[in-house]
């Protein structure tokens, strides 16, 4: 249960790009991958306590969860993984561990007001 | 007020870390030593294990050890008993270990001195996988008792880590632990991955895993340019 560290520095994140703005946060945006190992509903819930008395409490946290993306060496592709126990490519089925995407732990927009 | 507007700030959230992560693999490149890191569930025998491998690799290499837990000292004291250099990082309510800690805790620690340095992560499958630590190899150790699918489990950190080890081989034939399943769980979750079957504890094993290690450290340092 490492979601709380993870809520606070995403707060502190937003925060210090709003100061730089001086806009006022209604959203973050996260993009999470498959394999950053952070548990969504955990991270949801650690957000609303990180957020408690600073100037992004009551803001949402919107999170785009980002599949396993590997590239096949058979099919010399890019397949997205359909799930994390299995890391063969879902056409050929051939083993692959080459990860191209699924570790992104990334604020990457805010919903800001002025 | 102004219509609400969605600005891009694309912050990586683990920056922070990461970037002590890579300060520390260059230290320890520079230094010649090389680091693996541990990561295992609770009570898979990590700190057996990692005193076995202290005391085996000694004859022949400088070794030392820091261990994380969230509370106590009684591994570091299990651990000095292979006379290897040990520190402990309590970490309090954390539920793994971060960059920034390891920097802290070898501070007073000349790495010229060392040929192999080994960090003993929390006992946890899921935390620990996000958080670089400047490691050269990461180890993922689980006993048999835990059962073949637990890489299936956890496909996150065993996707993180670079090597298995399956450890408690003694227990093999009691649980009816079957190596081939294990094998194709591992598989599954890290093609390719390297993996070895030992008992820390009767030795069986440990002698090919030791190579490794020797061979892995022999490799970083020819690829360092002198």
């Amino acid at each position: 249960m490492h979601e709380f560290s993870i809520a606070i520095g995403i707060v502190e994140a937003a925060m210090d790009e709003a100061k730089q703005r001086n806009v006022q946060v209604s959203a973050v945006h996260l993009r999470l991958g498959a394999l950053s190992g952070v548990v969504k509903h955990a991270l949801l819930f650690s957000y609303e306590v990180a957020c408690q008395d600073t100037p992004l409490e009551g803001s949402r946290l919107l999170i785009e969860e980002i599949p396993v993306m590997v590239f096949c060496p058979q099919c010399k592709e890019k397949r997205l993984l359909e799930s994390v126990q299995c890391f063969s490519c879902p056409e050929c089925l051939s083993p692959t561990g080459e990860v191209l995407q699924g570790k992104e732990l990334e604020v990457y927009a805010l919903k800001v007001e002025e | 007020m102004s219509e609400p507007r969605l600005i891009e700030v694309r912050r990586n959230i683990l920056k922070q870390n990461d970037v002590i992560a890579r300060a520390l693999r260059e230290q320890f490149r520079d230094a010649g030593v090389f680091i693996v890191s541990l990561v295992s569930s609770p009570g898979s025998g990590k700190t057996t294990f990692l005193e076995k491998t202290l005391t085996q690799l000694q004859p022949r290499y400088r070794v030392a050890a820091l261990v994380g837990d969230l509370a106590t000292e009684n591994d570091a004291v299990r651990l000095a008993r292979s006379k290897a250099p040990v520190k402990q990082i309590t970490t309090g309510t954390l539920c793994h270990l971060e960059a920034a800690m390891v920097q802290n805790a070898l501070q007073d620690w000349d790495l010229h001195q060392l040929d192999f340095l080994f960090i003993e992560n929390v006992g946890n499958l899921v935390c620990p996988s996000a958080y670089d630590l400047g490691e050269n190899l990461r180890l993922v150790l689980m006993s048999v008792t835990e059962g073949e699918d637990k890489p299936q489990k956890y496909p996150t950190i065993f996707n993180s880590a670079d090597v298995a080890v399956v450890t408690k081989n003694e227990l093999s034939a009691a649980v009816e632990f079957d190596w081939d399943t294990a094998r194709r769980s591992i598989e599954s979750v890290r093609p390719g991955m390297q993996s070895f079957r030992l008992s820390a504890k009767t030795g069986e094993g440990m002698t090919e895993y030791l190579d490794f290690l020797s061979h892995q450290l022999a490799e970083q340092r020819t690829a360092v340019p002198s």
